[in-house]
């Protein structure tokens, strides 16, 4: 069974299923680093994969598709840019509102631009291509994984070094740590924070339509109803495991897309789906309580000690109750 | 975008239009233009809506479609009374759906007594399920509002599965448990109504009564106002949050089970998270932040919308699914304009 399980194609599909979940990961760091709580990136991606299906639909190639896809979830994403930071909306009413009105729109746009409900495809629509890098196709793990992928797949790895770069060794990232950090500072010194937020906010829209293009023009060129199918929460967690770090985020999606992977090749092996798709959520649920376990043990251990800092708590759960100690 | 939003503040300030009728205004607008977009005329779709719903032949529909919805309207309401979000609402709805279902074909008692019995322990599982996430928050320091969405999916795949394999009515060929007795089903009122409905007019006033004039819904009012003070003012937080989330869950469970006993007799997979009660019913009830005579009357406003909706399809074909657009719109104005508020 084991040995069955660990075959180059658990490899691939695990290097298929990362993709769209770290894209909306990383804009979940993007956000949470200037201070945005993004909890609309489920709705982001389902806007992004139905707008990658129109675009490659009416212009019959897969890169005007991603173009779309980008376009399409960054105005999307204006919602949040703009109801978080000039309207100063509560950023989880507008997380919960935006994925309603995406599942809304995209079923509503579905009926009507396609005139059809539950799934569509068409020969119009051009998927991505697959590329084979040849240098990378001997290396053992890494040629099983990223033997034939979509050009997706690799960018979302590049994307990652690129903001880890970007944030933490750069004029840039400074000022937008600052902006989540220390927004009032930030401000004092000439840093419009509003607007570092809202184009933050916009860029990493764009990022999830990444995440879209791929579910819908990745492995299969399709687009059904809800297919983002929680892969957005699953990025909240990573984005709340990796404590905004994009590398850390990364290394927790590696973990929910195994998860993942190991699901659907379970499936092969006489599992029923409906048992064997919930594995990603389990295995977020595990990692969730043992990391959150080892920081309040840590926190309780540092309050014996020293005068509780509550940072910790305001970056990663703050957003629903506050810390509950009594 | 400035001049939209002072555009906004006037009609707040000046004219006096009350915020929520300003949203339900914009969101008719927007879905206006997406009607223009499919190629109908708005007008005659608002119409068909508001004649599906509240004409006096469509007015039982529009309750029996709201018996659920009003429900999960008050699984929402209650933790977001105390500032706590239950996102969870999908998972405690199949639970005490499928326990419904398997109460009366599994346990002894007959009639009237098996359907009692399936009800309670319906809630007794959605609120034992829902309040796993409090106690994961308190106790460990999970997250809440991501903990009790996760935990949807695990509750979905697991009933689904059990209705598919196991517990399968093999003489149909459909995904689905065996027919509850027809003696354990709930009573019947007159035509789709049952007394599911009254079930859950007797728990809207059950929450009403406990947040007006009991001490447990004034110190959940006081924690939704200002966590930090209702701690100093001796509230036990984290037993609250177990216990606030145990009641949302339970009520969850309560409407699976209702809907199981008074109207499909049978689980069937999908058939309890597709109308998608629980997103509804949280809407509804972020619409007044939590407040529950606010959030029933928002729960029987969003019903007649969908039930409207129905009509509107079948009239115009204008899709129905415009109603959640709708209802989407109106949440998200009102995120903001609430924001608008706070700024001055």
């Amino acid at each position: 069974m084991i040995q069955s399980l660990f075959t180059p194609f658990l490899f691939q599909s695990t290097a298929q299923a990362i993709t769209p979940i770290l894209f909306a990961a990383l804009a979940g760091v993007l956000c949470g680093r200037v201070g945005v709580f993004n909890l609309a990136l489920e709705g982001q991606i389902l806007v992004g994969a139905f707008a990658a299906i129109v675009g490659s639909y009416f212009g019959h190639s897969a890169l005007v598709g991603v173009a779309a896809g980008m376009a399409g979830a960054a105005v999307f994403s204006l919602i949040l840019g703009y109801g978080a930071t000039i309207f100063r909306g509560d950023p989880v009413v507008i997380g919960i509102g935006m994925n309603l009105l995406a599942s809304g729109l995209t079923a509503y746009l579905l009926r009507v631009v396609f005139g059809v409900s539950g799934t569509f495809s068409d020969p119009n629509v051009v998927g991505l291509g697959r590329i084979t890098i040849p240098a990378l196709v001997s290396v053992p793990v890494l040629g099983w994984a990223f033997g034939r992928q979509s050009a997706l797949t690799f960018a979302v790895w590049a994307l990652t070094a690129l903001i880890s770069v970007v944030l933490f060794l750069t004029p840039v990232g400074l000022r937008l740590r600052g902006v989540g950090e220390q927004p009032a500072a930030a401000g004092a010194l000439g840093i419009d924070v509003a607007r570092y937020r809202s184009v933050t906010v916009l860029i990493a829209g764009a990022l999830t339509g990444l995440a879209g293009a791929q579910l819908s023009l990745g492995a299969v060129s399709v687009f059904a109803e809800d297919m983002s199918a929680g892969r957005g929460w699953i990025a909240v967690v990573a984005v709340m495991l990796g404590r905004n770090n994009p590398l850390y985020a990364a290394a927790a999606c590696v973990l929910f897309g195994f998860a993942d992977a190991i699901g659907v090749n379970l499936q092969s092996h006489g599992l029923p789906s409906q048992l064997t798709d919930i594995a990603p959520y389990v295995a977020t649920l595990l990692a969730l309580v043992i990391s959150h376990r080892r920081r309040t043990r840590a926190s309780l251990r540092s309050r014996q000690s020293a005068p509780a800092t509550e940072r910790e708590g305001q970056r990663v759960g703050a957003t629903n109750s506050p810390p509950l100690d009594d | 975008m400035s001049a939209f939003s002072s555009a906004l503040k006037l009609a707040g300030d000046r004219l006096r239009i009350p915020p929520v009728a300003l949203a339900i205004g914009f969101a008719a607008l927007v879905g206006a233009a997406l009607i223009l977009v499919s190629g109908h005329d708005p007008m005659s779709a608002y119409v068909e809506i508001a004649k599906g719903s509240l004409s006096f032949e469509a007015l039982p529909d529009t309750l029996n479609w709201a018996t659920p919805l009003v429900g999960m309207t008050l699984a929402a309401a209650v933790p977001l009374r105390g500032g706590m979000v239950n996102l969870g609402g999908d998972g405690q709805l199949v639970i005490g759906g499928l326990i419904g279902a398997l109460a009366p074909l599994f346990l002894p008692g007959h009639g009237a007594l098996g359907a009692t019995v399936g009800l309670a322990l319906a809630g007794l599982g959605g609120g034992v399920y829902a309040a796993l996430a409090a106690w994961g928050e308190v106790r460990h320091g999970v997250p809440m509002l991501i903990s009790s969405l996760l935990l949807s999916y695990p509750a979905i795949g697991v009933t689904s599965y059990l209705a598919r394999f196991p517990l399968r009515d093999v003489s149909t060929g459909l995904p689905q448990t065996l027919m509850v007795p027809s003696d354990a089903r709930l009573y019947v009122l007159s035509g789709a109504l049952n007394v599911g409905s009254l079930l859950i007019a007797a728990i809207a006033i059950a929450v009403v009564f406990v947040d007006q004039r009991t001490s447990a819904g004034y110190e959940l009012r006081m924690r939704g106002k200002n966590p930090h003070f209702a701690k100093y003012g001796g509230v036990q937080l984290a037993r609250q949050a177990v216990r606030t989330m145990f009641a949302s869950g339970a009520i969850a469970g309560v409407v699976g089970a209702i809907i199981v006993l008074g109207s499909q007799f049978r689980f069937i997979d999908g058939a309890l998270v597709t109308p998608a009660y629980t997103w509804s019913g949280l809407m509804a009830a972020l619409l007044v932040s939590g407040e529950p005579v606010g959030a029933i009357v928002a729960g029987l406003f969003f019903a007649a919308l969908q039930t409207g909706g129905f009509a509107m399809q079948r009239e115009t074909s204008v899709p129905r699914v415009l109603t959640l657009v709708l209802q989407a719109i109106v949440i998200l104005f009102l995120a903001m304009r609430r924001g608008l508020g706070r700024r001055t």
